[in-house]
C-alpha cells in the first residue's frame, strides 16, 4: 500500500455550544483502503465526515490531504482536492438529466454554450465506470434510489475522487443492489480509490471494510484492522461503558393504565400497540429514521392515524386532533424546539401558558395574575434561568427553553401522559441530569410518561419498560431488567436481508 | 443626537409616533389650514374605513396570511347593504344584511386557506376577481341609489362634535385591542403567528381560529363597505378599488410584520393615520393626485427599509452580547 495517506486527520476537536463533538480523534485512509466508520447516534460521525468535507471547521488538530497540510474554506475546495462525500439525503436534481447533475455546476462548454454532446459522452463513460446502465439524458427523478446512488458516485468519479465518503449508502436499497454496490466498491480499490464507509449495517461493514474506527461519545474508542472484530465486539464497543448513574432508583409500584395504544398506523409508522401505566415511563428506542418522532405526532393525532386506537384515560382519541388530545390529558414536547416547540418572539410566560390557557381563563378572558402565579411556580420548580417571565424564549439557552416546554404541559390540570421526544437533545450536561430527575419526580406524582430517544444511556436510566422501533414497526420489547445496551442496539440495527 | 436616533430606531413605536408628528408639523407649517378642527375631522373621517378594514388585516397578517379580497368585499357588501335597504326600507336590514355578506365571504377565504389548504395569497385574489366581477354582474356595473335618507347620517353624522364613523374605530379599536392582548384568542393569534407547527403541536384549534379571524375581517370589511355606501348614498360596483393594497400598506408600515406574529394594533393606526396625514397634506399642498400614489410608495418602502435595518442591528446586538 501507499506510504502516505490520501487523508489523515490528527488530534481533532470539535466543539458546539454545550456539546463537545469531538475529542482528539485521528482517522486516516490509505489509497485502495476501505476505512468504515461505527458509533451510535451522535457519537460524531456526522461531524467527523463534515470537517472531511469541509462543511465544518475545527477547532484543534491538524488535516493533511496528500501529505500536505489542508486548509480547507469550504466543501469546493476539498473536492478540487479530490475528497468527495456522497450523503446519505442525496444532492441530486431530479428534475435535471443524469449527465446534468453528474456535471452540475461544470457543463463542458464553449462561449456559454453547453457542449450536449460532449456532456453526454463524458457521462456515458462514468455511468459505465460504475456499472450503471441508463440513457445519460434521462431526468434523475425517475431513477430508483439505488442507481441515484451510483449518480453520485459516478459525480463523484467525475471530480477525479481519490477518496469517496459514504454515509448509510446502503440504507434504502434492496439486497442485490447492496451486493451491486459492494461489487462497485470493491472496484474503486482496485483503482486506488479510498473509500470512507459510514453505516449501522455491521454486516456489510465486517465484509466490506480493511479498517474500522468506532466512535463514542466524540472520542475513537478502537481503529482496528476489520481482520480482528465480529459485530458483537463491535456492538459492545458502540456501546462501551456502562450507563452513568445520573438516574435515580424510582418507586416502581403503577397505577392504572392511563394510555392504551392498539394496532396504530399512520403514514409513517405501522401496527403499534403498547400502554401505560399512571407511575410509569415507557421507553421509545431506535436509530435515526426509525420512527420515533412520527409515532410522537401520531399518539397526539398531528399527523392522522390512518388505523387503531388510542385511549387516554380510557377515553377514546380522535384520529387526527391535537386539540382532543391535549383535552383528554395528552401532552407532547417535539424533538426539534426551534421548529415545532417554541414561539420564539413570545414571553416565557405566553410559552408556559398556551396550552393551559383554557384553565386559566373565564369566557375567553385570560385571569393573568392566576396565570403568572402559576407560571411563576413552574418557573420556580423547574429552576429554569431566566431573569423574569417576561423575558423572550428564544434568549434563554436549550436547556432552560426544553424546560419551559415542560412547564407548557404540566402547567395543563388534568394531564394525564406527557410524550417527550428527545427530552436532553442539545442540552447541556447539567440541564440533562435535572430533566431526568424531573421526569422521575413527574412518574412518581403519578403522571404516565412517554420517551422516545435515540440516545441508549437515556433509556436504558430512565424507562420501565422500553420498546424498539426500526423502520416505523415495533420490533422488540423489554422490560427494565432485561434490556441492556447491546440487546436494544441489537434490535435496533437494520439487517442486511431487509431494507434498512 | 445620534444616540437619540438610534435608540428611536429601536422602539419602532416611538419612531413612527415621531414620524407622524413631524409630518403634522411640517404640513401645519407649509398650510395652516391642516391644524383646523374641520379638517381634522376630515383626516380622522378618511381615516376610519382603513382602520376598521385594518384591523381585520392586523389579525389576518398577524397569523401570516394575507386577505386581498377586502376591496372587493367593499363593493359587494356596499351593493348588498344599498339592495336590502332599498327593499326593506330599513337602515337596520342594510347593515346587517352587509355584515352577513362579509361573514360569508370570510368563511369562504378562511376554509379555501385551511380546509382546501390553498395559500392564503391565491385564495384571497381568487376571491377578489370572483366578488369584483360578481359585483359587475349583479349591478350590470350601474351603481343602485340609496332611497332611505336616514342612510346617510351614518357615514356623515355626528354625534356631538364627533364624525359617527370615527366613534366607530375608537370601539373596535378599544374592542380588538382588549381581545389581542387579554383574551385567549388574541394569544393564539399571536402564537399561530409565531410558530404554526408549534401551535398545532400544543393542540391549538389551528384551523378554527384561522378561519374565525378571517371572517371578522369579512365582517369589518363589510362594516367599512356600509359607512362608505352611506357616504354615497350608493352601492358601487367599483367601490374599494385598490383598496386592499391600501389598508395593507398601511398596517405593514405600522410594523405589522407579513411573516407572522409581529406587530402591534397601535403601531398599525399610527400607520394608518400617517398615510392619511400624508394624502390629506399633498391635497392641502395642491399636489396633483397622481403624485400621491408615488408618494404612498415610497413612504411604504422606506418605512419597511428603516424596519430592516433595525432588526438587523438589533440582532447584531444581540449576537454581540452573546459572544
Amino acid at each position: 500500500m501507499n506510504s502516505t495517506p490520501i487523508i489523515e486527520l490528527s488530534g481533532i476537536h470539535k466543539r458546539f455550544p454545550g456539546v463537545y463533538a469531538l475529542q482528539d480523534v485521528d482517522f486516516a485512509v490509505n489509497a485502495g483502503q476501505v476505512h468504515a466508520l461505527v458509533g451510535e447516534n451522535g457519537a460524531g460521525k456526522s461531524t467527523l465526515i463534515k470537517i472531511i468535507a469541509g462543511a465544518y471547521g475545527f477547532d484543534a488538530g491538524t488535516y493533511r490531504i496528500g501529505g500536505e497540510q489542508a486548509h480547507i474554506g469550504g466543501p469546493s475546495e476539498s473536492i478540487a482536492k479530490g475528497v468527495v462525500v456522497v450523503y446519505q439525503e442525496l444532492e441530486l436534481v431530479a428534475s435535471l438529466s443524469v449527465a446534468e447533475n453528474i456535471f452540475f455546476g461544470r457543463l463542458p462548454a464553449r462561449f456559454g454554450r453547453v457542449e450536449w454532446r460532449q456532456l453526454y459522452a463524458r457521462a456515458a463513460e462514468l455511468l459505465a465506470a460504475v456499472g450503471l446502465d441508463v440513457d445519460p439524458q434521462m431526468k434523475v427523478g425517475y431513477l430508483g434510489i439505488a442507481a441515484q446512488h451510483l449518480v453520485e458516485i459516478a459525480r463523484a468519479l467525475s471530480h477525479d475522487a481519490q477518496l469517496i465518503v459514504m454515509d448509510e449508502p446502503t440504507s434504502a436499497l434492496s439486497p442485490q443492489e447492496i451486493e451491486r454496490l459492494l461489487k462497485l466498491i470493491e472496484e474503486l480499490k482496485q483503482r486506488g480509490v479510498g473509500i470512507v464507509y459510514v453505516s449501522h449495517k455491521l454486516e456489510e461493514v465486517l465484509r466490506i471494510a480493511d479498517q474500522i474506527t468506532v466512535l463514542r461519545d466524540g472520542q475513537r474508542v478502537v481503529c482496528s484492522d476489520a481482520k480482528g472484530l465480529d459485530e458483537e465486539r463491535l456492538v459492545t464497543l458502540m456501546v462501551g461503558r456502562d450507563v452513568e448513574g445520573s438516574f435515580a432508583v424510582r418507586d416502581a409500584t403503577f397505577g392504572s393504565s392511563v394510555l392504551e395504544v392498539e394496532g396504530m398506523s399512520s403514514l409513517a409508522v405501522r401496527d403499534i400497540s403498547f400502554s401505560v401505566r399512571a407511575g410509569e415511563i415507557v421507553g421509545f428506542s431506535g436509530l435515526m429514521g426509525a420512527g420515533r418522532t412520527e409515532l410522537a405526532r401520531a399518539l397526539m393525532g398531528v399527523d392522522r392515524r390512518l388505523s387503531g386506537q388510542v385511549r387516554v384515560g380510557g377515553v377514546n382519541l380522535p384520529p387526527s386532533s391535537p386539540v382532543a388530545a391535549r383535552r383528554l390529558g395528552l401532552g407532547l414536547v417535539p424533538e426539534d424546539r426551534r421548529e415545532s416547540g417554541i414561539f420564539p418572539r413570545r414571553s416565557v410566560c405566553e410559552n408556559a401558558s398556551i396550552a393551559a390557557l383554557e384553565d386559566l381563563s373565564t369566557l375567553g378572558r385570560i385571569r393573568e395574575r392566576a396565570e403568572r402565579k402559576a407560571v411563576d411556580a413552574w418557573v420556580e420548580r423547574l429552576a429554569v434561568r431566566t431573569p423574569n417571565i417576561d423575558q423572550e424564549i428564544a434568549k434563554l439557552s436549550g436547556g432552560n427553553q426544553q424546560k419551559v416546554l415542560l412547564a407548557r404541559w404540566l402547567l395543563v390540570a388534568n394531564l394525564k401522559v406527557l410524550i417527550v421526544d428527545e427530552p436532553t437533545r442539545g442540552i447541556d450536561v447539567g440541564a440533562k441530569a435535572e430533566i431526568y430527575s424531573l421526569l422521575g419526580e413527574l412518574a412518581e406524582g403519578g403522571l404516565g410518561i412517554v420517551v422516545l430517544s435515540s440516545e441508549m444511556a437515556e433509556i436504558l436510566g430512565l424507562c420501565d419498560s422500553i420498546h424498539v422501533l426500526r423502520a416505523g414497526r415495533m420490533v422488540a420489547s423489554f422490560s427494565r431488567e432485561q434490556a441492556t445496551a447491546e440487546s436494544l442496539l441489537t434490535s435496533a440495527l437494520p439487517t442486511s436481508s431487509s431494507p434498512n | 443626537m445620534r444616540r437619540f436616533g438610534a435608540r428611536l430606531l429601536q422602539n419602532e413605536q416611538a419612531g413612527l409616533l415621531l414620524a407622524l408628528v413631524l409630518l403634522c408639523v411640517v404640513i401645519s407649517f407649509l398650510n395652516p389650514v391642516f391644524f383646523t378642527a374641520l379638517n381634522i375631522k376630515n383626516v380622522l373621517r378618511d381615516a376610519s374605513l382603513v382602520a376598521i378594514a385594518g384591523i381585520g388585516m392586523v389579525m389576518v397578517i398577524l397569523l401570516g396570511e394575507i386577505d386581498l379580497s377586502v376591496g372587493s368585499t367593499q363593493a359587494v357588501a356596499g351593493i348588498v347593504a344599498v339592495a336590502a335597504l332599498n327593499s326593506s326600507e330599513s337602515v337596520v336590514v342594510a347593515l346587517v344584511a352587509a355584515l352577513a355578506c362579509g361573514a360569508v365571504i370570510g368563511l369562504l377565504n378562511g376554509l379555501l386557506i385551511t380546509k382546501a389548504k390553498i395559500n392564503s395569497l391565491i385564495a384571497t385574489l381568487g376571491t377578489m376577481a370572483i366578488l369584483r366581477g360578481g359585483a359587475m354582474v349583479g349591478t350590470q356595473a350601474v351603481s343602485i341609489q340609496g332611497k332611505v335618507e336616514s342612510f346617510v347620517d351614518i357615514g356623515t353624522g355626528y354625534w356631538g362634535p364627533f364624525p359617527i364613523p370615527v366613534l366607530i374605530v375608537f370601539a373596535l379599536f378599544a374592542l380588538f385591542y382588549y381581545a389581542l392582548h387579554h383574551l385567549t384568542f388574541g394569544r393564539y393569534i399571536y402564537a399561530m403567528g409565531g410558530n404554526v407547527e408549534a401551535a398545532r403541536l400544543s393542540g391549538l384549534a389551528v384551523d378554527r381560529t384561522k378561519i374565525f379571524v378571517f371572517i371578522i375581517a369579512g365582517v369589518l370589511a363589510a362594516l367599512s363597505a356600509f359607512i362608505l355606501a352611506s357616504r354615497l348614498n350608493s352601492g358601487q360596483p367599483n367601490a374599494g378599488l385598490g383598496f386592499e393594497l391600501q389598508v395593507i400598506a398601511a398596517v405593514i408600515l405600522g410594523g405589522i410584520s407579513l411573516t407572522g406574529g409581529i406587530g402591534t394594533l397601535s403601531g398599525a393606526f399610527i400607520g394608518i393615520l400617517i398615510l392619511t396625514v400624508l394624502s390629506n397634506g399633498l391635497v392641502l399642498l395642491n399636489v396633483s393626485s397622481f403624485y400621491h400614489d408615488i408618494a404612498r410608495g415610497v413612504v411604504i418602502i422606506l418605512a419597511v427599509y428603516l424596519d430592516t435595518r433595525r432588526k438587523e442591528s438589533l440582532l447584531r446586538r444581540m449576537l454581540g452580547s452573546a459572544q
